[in-house]
């Protein structure tokens, strides 16, 4: 079974420190729209946060036509910025939706379990397993 | 510039016209951001005599070098403008994720200024700024124009709007974001009314540029692990600010009845633990928080969801209009929240009302039959409502408690909670010298967030009238206002505990500039006396007098409570006043000396800025 990154959306208080500090881990930079997960708010009603992280499906790697998804020592799929030809089919066919760009980059970018985000969750949302 | 958007934003809604302007690097280093940014421009651009409700007043809203960055907390944002309320400096802070987002976009003031012709509101999208056209939204309630926004624009973009009141120009409107999150004090959200400008849409995509991003992720992670290593976490995190109601009862801390007792006979139903069980249904926190103290309810009474109730609301519309059940609590919050309204003041005002009432000062003719009575939640919501949209007695309710008095006479001053005419925060205070002294000497008038000097009277002993009670007060006044211009919540070391050593370190690894706490207090120092030079240039007189007290407060004592038959001496209020004026270094009237304002680095502002 795949180690992935588990988030329990019921304890999410929204306030994106996991966005953050992926930044920071990731591309050494402060900003929360170079985020490897996503928190979602919807409000007014029904008043939930849903936090949708990598589930380690493999359907980036499936769909990848030049196999440029590969998998770390710690068994997460990620994208060598080498090799991507940026066509964005993982992006497309990512059922959670966790396959981000951002324009500073020409490739997609995804979750590699490197665990920043778990340290600074107040709430203890997400946990890697 | 390190920990910087880099630029100041400037919108004239008179003409229309929008400029951008390089963040200045010494105004940075002098005020480092957010109420800093604010009084500096206030003082520095907005005329002395300005109407604060005229074009020449300016709202000034702010993030801070830690917003939107790895510090706990870091989703606080200032906004600052010339108070219609009081006629003073007011600064009103909001969390949420507002702050983050205009860093994220490049900003580090938005300085608005002007009357647009039309309702507008305004669109920023990193480089991309507008005014729109905002006429279908004008009158509608500040939580819908927020959905429609974020419908219209998309769930990135953080939304400021200002409900009904705000457009009213109720003198005590505030500004909403986040659902549920105010700029609640002074009348913020009037200015922006008075201004046609609905609310402010912001979405930002930029890096925050950091001096050393591998130290801040490492100080950051460090210092949200000593939040939930805090003893108090777990608490605070389950019940918020709320936490506090049973305590401030228990004390006899709780306004109630207009702040006649300190406690309400049964509490039971405003507790913390009765909002957990009945109504909260998740936590909601700011930007970068981790101790939420945002708790979001679901009322099955009213069928409306709302972020809170917070302590405040709970005790100024709770215990001071003695309404018992926290449902009816959190739809007047609610409808706080929609309209547009500063539950703080008008929780006041409302109070202030029914005693009027009660005396015969107000009769059913002037509130076209409303009887009004305490603990009755028809009298408080259809009051709301009245108050918005100014109808009826409304009208003059909307102008606040200092104004509503002095037009209604009969004494009534002297039961009219306020310290400089902003509606007094939810701590009674007739045997808390301490806190007593933070509402007199707070920079915006009668609010609790500046100096929270409560727990040190509790300490210390109550009724003691000593030095050592100054000195907390300033030092208060020094640190917790700090975090405002540092664009960051206060709450992680109020509430936690955490060690303020832990903020210097991340401040230089985002900013690259190393100071201490030294450094950061004379900065605050600085703030405080231009705020304070800001009410002596814009209110005619403006001196000692306008630190007094509400006589309720030394000449009725507490009919209720634990503190029952306590009140303050005269003379006390005078010897608080003496000694915190000379540790200041300001006269005897209360005005910052020549030497105080050189020694910070003042006196050429404050001799332009005239």
């Amino acid at each position: 079974m795949a180690v992935y990154l588990h988030a329990d959306s019921s304890k999410c208080s929204g306030c994106k420190a996991c966005l953050v500090a992926c930044s920071l881990a990731k591309f050494g930079v402060n900003n929360p729209k170079k985020a490897r997960l996503a928190i979602i708010p919807k409000f007014p009603a029904p008043g939930i946060f849903e936090v949708k992280t990598c589930t380690n499906c493999g359907t980036c790697a499936e769909v990848c036509p030049v196999d440029a998804v590969k998998i770390n020592e710690k068994g997460a799929y990620y994208i060598d910025p080498n090799e991507c030809i940026a066509c964005m089919a993982c992006v497309k066919e990512c059922p959670e939706q966790v396959i981000f760009t951002h324009p500073d980059y020409p490739v997609p970018f995804e979750c590699d379990l490197c665990g920043a985000c778990v340290e600074v969750c107040g709430p203890g949302v997400l946990w890697i397993e | 510039m390190n920990g910087y958007g880099g630029k100041i934003l400037r919108i004239n809604l008179t003409t229309g016209q929008i400029s951008k302007e390089p963040t200045p690097t010494h105004i940075a280093e002098k005020f480092l951001g957010g109420r800093g940014f604010g009084i500096y421009f206030l003082y520095t651009e907005v005329p002395r005599g300005a109407d604060p409700l005229g074009p020449e007043n300016k709202i000034i809203a702010s993030p801070g070098p830690l917003s939107g960055t790895l510090a706990p907390g870091a989703g606080k944002m200032d906004f600052t403008t010339k108070s219609p309320l009081t006629g003073g400096y007011a600064s009103a802070s909001v969390g949420g994720h507002l702050t983050a987002e205009l860093k994220y976009a490049g900003y580090d003031s938005i300085i608005i200024e002007g009357i647009s012709p039309k309702p507008v509101y305004l669109y920023i999208n990193d480089d991309e700024v507008e005014l729109r056209d905002a006429s279908d939204l004008w009158g509608k309630g500040s939580i819908t124009v927020e959905t429609e926004l974020k419908k219209r624009l998309g769930e990135e973009f953080q939304i400021a709007t200002i409900g009904p009141a705000g457009e009213n120009l109720v003198k005590y409107a505030c500004i909403t974001h986040d659902f549920g999150r105010q700029a609640g004090r002074g009348g913020v959200g009037a200015v922006m009314g008075a201004k046609k400008l609905k609310a402010i849409a912001v979405h930002g995509t930029r890096d925050i540029p950091v001096a050393d991003p591998q130290a801040l992720l490492r100080l950051g992670t460090e210092a949200i692990k000593a939040c939930k290593a805090s003893e108090a976490f777990e608490v605070w995190v389950r019940y918020g600010t709320s936490g506090v109601t049973v305590w401030s009862n228990e004390v006899g801390a709780f306004p109630v009845r207009n702040f006649q007792a300190g406690a309400l006979e049964d509490y039971s139903g405003l507790s913390g633990e009765t909002m957990r069980q009945r109504i909260v249904i998740t936590d909601k926190g700011c930007f970068g928080c981790p101790s939420p103290c945002g708790k979001y309810s679901y009322s099955k009474k009213y069928s409306i969801y709302v972020e809170g109730p917070e302590y405040e609301t709970t005790a100024l519309i709770g215990g001071d209009c003695v309404l018992t059940d926290i449902e009816d609590v959190a739809y007047a919050n609610w409808l706080c929240d929609e309209l547009g309204i500063d539950s703080i003041s008008v929780g006041n005002v409302i109070a202030f009302a029914i005693e009027c009432f009660e005396k015969g000062i107000l009769t059913k003719e002037e509130t076209e039959g409303l009887e009004l009575r305490w603990g009755d939640p028809q009298v408080v919501f259809t009051l709301l409502e009245k108050i918005a949209r100014r109808e009826g007695i409304g009208d003059l309710l909307a102008e606040g408690v200092k104004h509503a008095s002095q037009k209604l006479g009969e004494n009534s001053e002297e039961f009219a909670i306020h310290v400089k005419g902003m509606e007094m925060s939810g701590y009674e205070c007739h045997n808390a010298p301490a806190m007593l002294l933070s509402y007199m000497t707070c920079d915006v008038g009668a609010h609790h967030n500046r100096s929270w000097a409560i727990t040190y009277d509790l300490q210390v002993g109550r009724d003691l009238v000593t030095d050592d009670k100054v000195d907390r007060v300033i030092y208060l006044q020094h640190v917790r206002p700090l975090f405002d211009c540092l664009g960051a919540c206060r709450l992680q070391w109020v509430e936690l505990s955490i060690d303020l050593g832990l903020y210097p370190p991340i401040l230089k690894a985002i900013t690259g500039i190393d100071r201490s706490w030294e450094d950061l207090m004379k900065i605050s120092e600085r703030v405080w006396n231009l705020t304070r030079m800001y009410w002596v240039r814009e209110v005619e007189g403006f001196g000692r007098e306008w630190d007094y007290p509400p006589p309720r407060f030394y000449k009725e004592p507490v009919t209720y409570g634990p503190t029952k038959g306590k009140r303050m001496e005269w003379d006390d209020i005078q010897r608080l006043l003496d000694t915190y004026y000379q540790k200041r270094g300001w006269d005897k009237n209360g005005i910052p000396t020549p030497e105080k304002l050189a020694e910070l680095g003042l006196a050429e502002i404050v001799r332009i800025g005239v």
